[in-house]
């Protein structure tokens, strides 16, 4: 949406399809010599004794089964965690390595109350680990972590590094992190997460409310969509009998496509319009947020396939469908009509669940959907890394870009590709619920159900 | 490496769970009420619009078909009266002339008639009159006649007057 809009609004005219292309190209090439640059960045760091991002040695020990190549000559490269750490939230917005726009912090520790700052405080560098700790906080691979122990109480420290340990929790292996501050190594809470420890979190000792990179993003995206579709609506009121032109144009194919094709045929003509602006939203803030995480050089955010904000956009869908939910919609839950007895009471057990697996569903997909494939581009470019061995071969190097390019830009068109689709597919599922819900028995006989 | 099991972006967290909420609700509203919705409107009045365009098109050409039809209906009548008219007007002409004729007859053969009377009428005088005076003058002249021969015959005398009593004129 966003990079489309840019080529189309008129000051970028001169913005035509052949040079859009090669400034992708030169775009691509750009990220992975910078991915290069940074691959060699911790080579140079190991050198410097004070290297934050060294692992400690005591802490490499007592991890055990944590790859002794760390601590020594080189740090070697770990795929899947680079992975995680690009497609987490983050408490700085990072554009690749080199500029860190800070965030504001708003935390809330029921033992100690609210704090609100920047996240310039913490000094945030390299790998977005910050240098300095900050009224019991500290960053850490750009999230905000609580120094656990209590009797911690300066307001303002330097962070010599962070450790990094697998412990078990329940007969499942989670990560602990630690900041090595004055000389000692000083265990760290993570912000507090919904998931009751299925995913590895848990409520902690404080909550992070912060303006994070998803959140910045997301009001980015927002206002830009604002932007564009209140051009468009102005275009539309000042001259309703000219043909569409521009960004107009293209957000009305998107906007009749929706009502169209997803809208009016699940909903119907006459009802349609009351959930008309639910749909659209849904479609062209997940569209807008999934390209804006694929423009490079924009800190590839991973809004969408952050499960908090898939689950909250499902949740808007669950009440939104209940709310409106019909005597005919609910008998068909909980009484399924033209069945035994028997049936009756099993289907209604099915129902109910599928009710909110329904939702779950919207969530886990969108969020998967959207995570595998920064995923994979990341994976991708980590063939760099991998066969120039961390910045070891130039040569190994040279042949992983060599990969890496081509491989990376398939992707990225598959991924063009997915955020249309599952923007359409949430769009194309809410409606069905909806339509599901508010359908008039229209069908009248007891066993017309059987039918469909 | 770090547990995968803690895959962060999979772990809802609160912080990020409401600023999503408020975030969409406010998108959600604020397009809905700037843009989706008056989008939506404008591009139903201007399908409407289109559809009347085309509707009323439709009728216009519906309509000139119609007017074409009632046109040369009206011109075909027009023909029809002008024919008609003409057919009359050489009826009234034939008509005419006829009754003048008949009508010139009558009073030809009435003026002939009365001048046949009139010629009659003089001939007749005409006649009374030669007759009167041819009858004054043969008397004259048989007086004249008689007078020198009879003079001495008594005979004579009785003859002519039987004559003369013979021209009782027709």
């Amino acid at each position: 949406m966003f990079t489309f809009a840019l080529v189309l609004t008129d000051p970028y005219k001169i913005m035509t399809k052949r040079n859009f292309i090669l400034l992708f190209f030169a775009l691509s090439l750009a990220f992975t010599l910078a991915a290069q640059h940074e691959s060699q960045t911790p080579q140079a760091e190991i050198k410097d004794t004070t290297s934050l991002h060294q692992e400690h040695p005591v802490a490499a020990e007592a991890a055990g089964h944590e790859a002794a190549a760390e601590g020594h000559g080189h740090a070697e490269y770990d795929p899947a965690g680079t992975a995680i750490h690009h497609i987490s939230d983050a408490n700085v917005y990072s554009i690749l390595d080199f500029v860190r726009i800070p965030l504001p912090m708003i935390l809330y520790a029921p033992d100690k109350g609210w704090d609100m700052f920047l996240s310039n405080k913490f000094h945030p560098g390299h790998h977005e680990d910050g240098h300095a700790a900050y009224n019991g906080y500290v960053m850490h691979h750009g999230s905000v972590y609580r120094i656990a122990d209590p009797s911690f109480q300066q307001s303002e420290a330097e962070v010599e590094g962070f450790e990094h340990k697998i412990e078990e929790r329940d007969g499942k292996p989670i990560d602990v992190y630690f900041a090595k501050i004055n000389g000692q190594d000083l265990r760290l809470d993570p912000r507090t997460t919904l998931d009751g420890g299925v995913l590895g979190g848990g409520i902690t000792s404080f909550y992070d409310f912060s303006i994070t990179k998803n959140v910045m993003s997301m009001l980015l995206v927002s206002l830009l969509l604002l932007f564009f579709f209140t051009r468009a609506a102005r275009a539309y009121k000042t001259n309703p009998d000219k043909s569409p032109k521009g960004v107009q144009n293209v957000l009305e194919t998107m906007f009749m496509y929706i009502r169209d094709e997803v809208a009016i045929p699940f909903i119907g003509k006459d009802k349609y319009m009351k959930y008309l602006p639910l749909l659209m939203s849904i479609f062209f803030f997940v569209l807008g947020l999934n390209l804006f995480g694929q423009v490079p050089f924009l800190g590839s955010v991973n809004v969408t396939g952050n499960l908090s904000v898939t689950m909250i956009i499902a949740l808007v869908v669950f009440v939104i469908v209940n709310i409106n939910g019909n005597k005919h919609y609910w008998a068909h839950i909980f009484w399924m009509p033209g069945v035994p007895v028997p049936v009756k009471i099993l289907l209604a057990g099915v129902e109910f669940m599928s009710l909110f697996i329904k939702p779950l569903t919207l969530t886990l997909r969108l969020a998967g959907n959207i995570s595998a494939g920064h995923i994979a581009i990341l994976s991708f470019i980590g063939l760099i890394f991998i066969f120039g061995k961390s910045g070891e071969s130039l040569s190994g190097g040279a042949i992983g870009t060599a990969m890496a390019i081509p491989l990376t830009l398939f992707m990225m068109a598959i991924e063009l590709i997915v955020a249309f689709v599952q923007a359409f597919v949430f769009t194309i599922l809410t409606a069905s619920y909806i339509g599901a819900a508010i359908e008039d028995a229209h069908h009248g006989g007891d066993h017309a159900h059987a039918a469909h | 490496m770090i547990a995968l099991l803690s895959f962060t972006p999979f772990q809802p967290t609160p912080g990020l769970a409401i600023w999503s909420l408020l975030i969409f609700l406010l998108f959600w509203f604020i397009m809905g009420k700037f843009a989706f919705t008056p989008i939506a409107k404008a591009l139903e009045q201007r399908e409407s619009d289109i559809q009347h365009a085309l509707d009323a098109a439709k009728s216009a050409k519906e309509e000139m078909a119609t007017l074409k039809a009632q046109n040369e209906r009206i011109l075909a009548e027009a023909r029809e009266e002008k024919a008609k008219i003409l057919q009359e007007a050489k009826e009234i002409k034939n008509q005419t002339i006829a009754e003048a004729k008949e009508k010139a007859k009558e009073e030809a053969s009435k003026i002939i008639s009365a001048s046949r009377n009139e010629i009659e009428n003089q001939k007749k005088a005409a006649i009374a009159e030669i007759k009167n005076q041819v009858g004054g003058m043969a008397i004259d002249i048989a007086e004249k006649l008689v007078r020198k021969q009879l003079a001495g015959n008594a005979e004579n005398e009785a003859y002519v007057k039987s004559l003369v009593d013979e021209f009782n004129l027709n």
